[in-house]
Parts: C-alpha cells; structure tokens; sequence
C-alpha cells in the first residue's frame, strides 16, 4: 500500500498553501504553482502529506492509495 | 429624581438582556473581522510569518466563531423575557411583534452567513462555482447586519457601540477598496464600479439615516416597539444603559 | 486489388476529385465482413485479429489498437456502464498534417467500415464522427457516405450540421463539426465537445474507455487506425504484417510538407527510409538541414542524430525512439538550409503557447515564457545589452539556453493533457539540432535568413488576446480566473 500525491492542474490556482505544510516533497516552480516527484510519501510524512490535500482551497491536490 | 420604569422593568433589566447586547456586539465584531480576513485571503497576502494556510484557516476559525455568537446572541434573545422574541423570528424575518423591521434585518443577516458557511463547509459537494457564488453573500450581510445593531440594539446612542460600529465600518471599506482596486482591469472595470458605488451609496446613506433615525428622538417607538413596551412617561433624556427604550 | 501486399492498400483506388462512391469501394475491397459482437467475457474474434496485426494506433500516440479496443468491450460488460460509443477522431488540429481529412474526403466508406466494424467488436450501436470544421469537404463526403450506406436514405441528401442515418439497424452514425484548434483533438477534449462542453481537455482519471461520451465506455479511435482495422477485418493480420517491420507492421499515411516536389499525403510502409519517401514526392529541392517528425508537437533530427546520411533514416516507432523521436500522427516537415531555425521556432512555439487550453498554470505561463524566449532570441531582446563571452549568451545570471531546457522541464508533463509534452520535446530536441544557429542569433541577433519566408506549414495566426508579459508571476492567475465567473 503506498500513498502518493497528486495534482489536477485545471484546478489548480497556484495558492501555494501545499507548498508550505508540506515543504519537503512540495516545490512551487516560478508561476506559483506545484511541483510534485511522484513518489510514494513515507508513513512518517503521512500527515503532512493529509494536511496539505485538505488545506488546497480549490481541492486540486489529491492523496491517493495504491496497492503496491 | 424619578426615572420612568414600566411595572416589567421593575426589576431591572436581566442578565440574558445584557448578554443578547454584549454577544450581539461582539458578533458584529467577528463577523467584520472575518470579511477582513477573507478579503486578505482572496488577494493571496501572506508574509514569512503568516503564511497562506495561516490566514486561511483564521478567516475559517473566525467565521465559526462568529457564528457561535450569533447563536449565542439569537439565544440569549429568545430566553430574555422582556421583547418576546421567539425561535420562529430567528429564522423568518419581519414576523416578530418587537421592531419587527430591524429584527428582521437581523434574521435576514444570520440566514445569509448560514448560507455561505454551510455551503464552506460542504464545499466539495456544493461544487467551485456554487460555493463562490454563495460566498458573495458576505458582503450583502454586513451591512444588513450593522443595520440591525444600528436599528434594534439599545445601545446606538452609547459611545462603545458606536466607537465599535464606526471601526467595524471602516474596516469593511478598507477591505472593499483593498478588493477592488488593485489589478484594475478593464474588463472588471463595470464590477469594480458597481462595489465602489455601492459601498458609497451605503455610507451616504447611514449618514442621512442615523440623525433621524437611531440617533434621533422616540426611535424606540418610531422603530416598531410594542406600546405596551415603551415607557409610560415619554422623556427626552438621553438613554442611560439601565433604561429600556 | 487491394489484397496484394504492396502498397498501395489504403489509399487503393484513390480518385482524383470527390470521394470513392460506395460500390466502387465494395468492388475494390469486397464486402463489409460480419463481426459477432463481444461475448459475455468481452472477447471478440475482431479485436483478436487486430491484435495478431499488431495495429498501432494512427492519431499519434501508437497506443496497441487491440488493447484499446478490448477495453472498451470489457468497460461495456456491466450493464451499469451503459452501452460503449464509438467516436471517429477526424478533427487533425495539427497543422502539418492533412491525411485525416483525405482520407474522409476521398475515401470515407474505408472509415466508415473500420468505425461500423469497431462499433460491433466492442458491442456499441452509435458513432459519432467528430470532422474539423474547417473540411467542409470532408464533413459533405461522409455525410453523403452515410446516406449511401443506408437503404432508407435518398442518396445525394443534403448535408446537414448533424446528420444521422443508419447501415440497416446495426449502427447509427452522427457527424459533428469539431474547432480547428490543437487541443480539441486530444480525446478528453473531444468528448467534452461533443458532448456540449467546450473543446478543451478534462482531468482523468476517469479515461474515456471507462466513462466518456454520455457517461458511456467510449472508444475514440484516430480515422487512419479504423480504416486499417476494415482491411485487416478482411485480409487478415498476416497479410497486414507483410508490410511494415515486426514491432510496427503494416502501411501508414503520411503528410509531407516543405522543399519537395509534391509535398502532400503518402502511404508508405513502415520501416522504409525518409529517402523513399522523399523520391515518391519528386524529390527535395533545396538542400536538407532537419526533419521535424511527428508534428508541431514532435522532435527534430539532423544527420548527426542518426548517426549517417539522415535521409538514410527508417521511418517506424522503433527506429526513431531511441533517437527521442516518433512518426506520430505521421508528419514529416522537411527543413532546408535556407531558412532560418530560430524564426521557425519563434512562430512555432508562440503558436503552440496560442494553442494552449489555458487551464493550467504551467503550460500558460511556461508555453508563452519559451515563445517569448525564441522570439527574443530572434529578432533580438530590447532589454539586453550586447553578447558576451563565449557559448550562449548570459541572461543574467543564466544562459538562453538554460533557460530554454529549464522551462522544457517545467512544463513537461505538468498539464492535464499533453500539449505541453510535445512543446518540450521540440525544444529539447531543437535545443541539441539547432545549437549553431541559436547560440549564432544569441550573439549577433538577426542572421540573414531570418527574413526568408517560412517553409512551415503555416499554422493559423491566432492574435494574443491576453497580456501575459505581467502575467508570470504568483497570483495572477487568479484573475484569468476570475473572468471565468
């Protein structure tokens, strides 16, 4: 089972807010907008990986679970 | 010397009475602080210190507890035995026997910011362009609350009230003109226009309103209180915060 | 006859005005073969034989045909999902490329074969032909193939915007008329035309083969692929594969375009050398520099990327990936020493950026960011001083050609369609192809080709309605936005 992160850049609005609660596997690129490695998050970073899906205004960035 | 009392304010005014007015204020309080946080929000201002989930959790946190005054202050109103103002004048405005116009205002106000919370909180179900949609409901129940303070509360002719209604207003403008103008495109130029124009409009309008209005004489009885409520002996004094109007 | 292996098989019979009329194409190619319609599992004899062919899809991604459309009739199974639809992809928003519409145009009952074919295999009863408005001729020719094709209709009817009519009670065909713009030929964006939305891509999850059009399993399918599938549903895939190379058999159609004799649209077999291609088209006339293949969104090539005379190049999926490079929707843009790269460029990539649906941030910003790049790199940047030392020219604190790959990386694979991934490509490989002339324009601005007419295929000038120059920065996309409310 792992957890990865991922964007649906139409709805995206470069708010930034996921940059800032998940600092470590979120980059904003010069727009303002994210940049994600697409690799599976660690269970130690779960919840900061949670709390950047549910900080996102416009409910763009998404956490899904795969089975691995 | 003698201070006209009804026989039901014989025993002084209550503690829910008190409450309604101090929960009421603070209200209005939070209410404009909020509108002044989402406008932050939505012009995207942040600082290394406050950062945007910060100020957009805040502007959320605020309105919540806006909200839980409101229904404090709604409460308070329903329990004070002294307007008879019931459950039902809490939801459908202009009912009520107790000035019902500027009450009515008041129900007006609350069942917008139910709209627009309810509609934040089930965002993802309402959908993007229903939630903006409703969110724009704010700025229609500001003013409509401020009327209401302005309108039913006994305390317009008090200092504190009217030091508090006059910062909350100014903060509101800011905020409107912080909206509007900055990025003043053309094509946004007709919107733009209608807010500011409106907003002056507004003000213009308290202006003319207030002297005659609340801050006039016998606007306890030119306001829609029940005559069995109003002292028997009409005075000119000015309101002390112990007398009903 | 169209059964002999050699070419040519699709363009077989190809008449020199109008289209094919229907019994001349059954004369060529023999009946309409009977398909049974998908078992209970989602299997179907069709999608095996097409499978066997090793069918790649002909709309640029060379997805495996079969896998296609095998998933469609097992999307299809449950009764929940609705019964599958089969849209027909003739919008070629692609500049360089017109066989989409020849073959429409000339040919349709080849098309209207494979659609009414694939239509069975996957148990669907409606096809939605979407055509590109501005083929006029290839919208009449199917319409009027349509009518042909059903005993009820009076041949010749007039064409209408959406005409319907039926092959007995099996199929029922619809045409819609799709923008000439490059996005709205990408599948979610033409589902989302057709079915009411604007022509611009959706976010998937969910694809089109689980829920499209109406809701529905839907397979869209480029009009090459399905004319290829109604001859492989009569000939069978061993005959399909003695053409062609193992991992890409068969034929392809190709357009051609820039300093040759007969530029236009080609059948060639899979595997043969750019050369070929070139003698069936009279041959070059002016001397070669490049090649752009796979279109406005694919790669360039030069002769030191393959390694030997370019020309000498084999034109499959095979060969040309190792070199970053793909046939795509079959273009191939020839490029002569004459013109200038850079102003190529410049008016390639600033159409690109026109082209974008806008509904990402990166391919918004990044599109535009690398148009105004090459379009600085060719008539030169006011803001910038002279050139500098050595190699590229420092733009600040960064060289143009850093620049150039760094926003390449940015937007690549960032936007909800791939509009933005061709856009790398073709800077990236026009990074490495045409180093001499960029890092040449980097320091001495203007050459003197620049002023030399373009041999591109010209795409469609589209005038820049909004000012991004401020745009690029944080926040401001909110207010394009905004304006959407």
């Amino acid at each position: 089972m792992s957890h990865r992160l991922r964007v649906n850049p139409i709805a995206c609005e470069a708010h930034g807010m996921c940059a800032e609660l998940f600092p470590e596997r979120i980059a904003l690129d010069e727009w303002g907008y994210p940049i994600l490695d697409g690799q599976p998050i660690p269970p130690e970073l779960l919840t900061h990986a949670q709390r950047a899906a549910q900080a996102c205004p416009t409910f763009a960035l998404l956490l899904e679970r795969r089975r691995e | 010397m003698t201070t006209p009392l009804t026989p039901l304010a014989a025993a002084g005014p209550s503690v829910e009475w008190y409450l309604t007015r101090s929960t009421g204020a603070v209200a209005l309080l939070l209410l404009t602080l909020a509108l002044a946080l989402g406008v932050a929000d939505v012009q995207r201002w942040s600082s290394p210190r406050w950062p945007r989930f910060l100020l957009d959790a805040l502007h959320r946190n605020v309105s919540l507890l806006a909200l839980a005054f409101l229904l404090l202050h709604i409460l308070t109103s329903i329990l004070d035995s002294f307007a008879h103002i019931s459950l039902l004048d809490a939801l459908i405005p202009f009912v009520g026997s107790y000035r019902p116009l500027w009450l009515g205002l008041g129900t007006v106000a609350f069942d917008l910011m139910l709209a627009v919370i309810l509609t934040s909180l089930l965002r993802r179900r309402v959908g993007e362009r229903g939630w903006r949609l409703t969110h724009w409901l704010v700025y229609a129940s500001w003013p409509i609350a401020l009327l209401h303070s302005l309108g039913t509360g006994s305390d317009v002719k008090s200092a504190w009230l009217q030091i508090l209604a006059l910062g909350c207003l100014a903060l509101v403008i800011a905020a409107i003109l912080l909206r509007t103008l900055p990025g003043f495109t053309r094509e946004r130029a007709r919107e733009r226009g209608l807010a500011l124009g409106a907003t002056a409009a507004f003000v213009a309008g308290l202006l003319v309103w207030l002297p005659q209005g609340p801050l006039g004489s016998e606007w306890a009885r030119r306001s829609g209180t029940p005559a069995s409520l109003l002292p028997h002996a009409s005075s000119s004094a000015s309101a002390s915060t112990g007398v009903r109007r | 006859m169209s059964s002999d292996t050699d070419l040519p098989r699709l363009l077989a019979g190809i008449p020199p005005h109008g289209a094919l009329p229907l019994p001349e194409h059954l004369a060529i190619h023999g009946p309409l073969p009977h398909v049974d319609g998908p078992s209970r599992r989602g299997h179907s004899p069709l999608i095996e034989l097409v499978e066997q062919a090793g069918l790649l899809g002909r709309g640029g991604a060379s997805f495996p045909a079969a896998a296609k459309l095998r998933a469609v009739a097992h999307a299809g199974r449950p009764l929940t999902a609705g019964r599958p639809i089969v849209v027909v992809n003739a919008a070629e928003g692609e500049p360089a490329s017109s066989k989409d519409r020849t073959l429409l145009r000339s040919l349709p009952h080849l098309v209207l074969d494979g659609a009414h074919l694939a239509a069975l295999a996957v148990g669907a009863r409606e096809i939605v032909i979407g055509v590109c408005e501005t083929a006029p001729d290839a919208l009449h020719a199917a319409a009027h193939a349509v009518a042909e094709r059903d005993p009820r209709a009076t041949p010749g009817s007039s064409t209408e915007r959406h005409s319907r009519a039926g092959l007995g009670d099996e199929v029922r065909f619809e045409l819609v008329p799709v923008p000439n713009t490059y996005v709205a030929g990408q599948e979610s964006a033409l589902i989302n035309h057709l079915g009411g939305g604007p022509p611009l891509p959706t976010f998937t999850p969910p694809l089109p083969f689980e829920r499209g059009l109406r809701r529905r399993p839907t397979l869209v399918s480029n009009v090459e692929t399905l004319a290829h599938l109604a001859l492989i549903a009569r000939h069978g895939p061993h005959w399909f594969r003695q053409l062609g190379t193992p991992a890409q058999p068969g034929s392809a159609l190709v357009t051609l375009s820039g300093p040759v004799g007969y530029p236009g649209v080609y059948e060639i077999e899979h595997g043969s050398p750019l050369s070929a291609l070139i003698d069936a088209a009279d041959g070059a006339t002016a001397p070669l520099r490049a090649v752009l293949l796979g279109g406005y969104s694919g790669a360039f090539l030069d002769a030191p990327d393959v390694g030997s005379d370019l020309l000498s190049i084999p034109l499959s999926e095979d060969h040309l990936a190792p070199h970053g490079a793909t046939l795509g929707a079959g273009v191939v843009v020839l490029l002569s020493t004459h013109t200038c790269p850079v102003a190529e460029l410049a008016r390639i990539t600033r159409w690109l950026a026109s082209q974008s649906a806008r509904q990402c941030g990166p391919c918004l910003f990044g599109l535009d960011a690398i148009a105004t790049t090459f379009e600085h790199l060719h008539l030169g940047d006011p803001h910038r001083g002279p050139a500098l030392q050595g190699g590229w020219v420092v733009k600040g604190e960064q060289t143009v050609e850093h620049r150039l790959a760094e926003l390449a990386a940015l937007v690549n694979r960032r936007g909800a369609c791939s509009h933005p991934d061709g856009a790398a490509r073709l800077v990236s490989t026009a990074l490495r192809v045409f180093a001499d002339e960029l890092d040449d324009h980097a320091r001495h601005g203007p050459c003197s080709a620049c002023a030399r007419p373009s041999e591109l295929p010209p795409p469609r000038r589209v005038p820049r309605d909004r000012d991004l120059a401020s745009a690029a920065t944080r926040g401001s996309s909110e207010r394009r936005l905004q304006a959407a409310i």
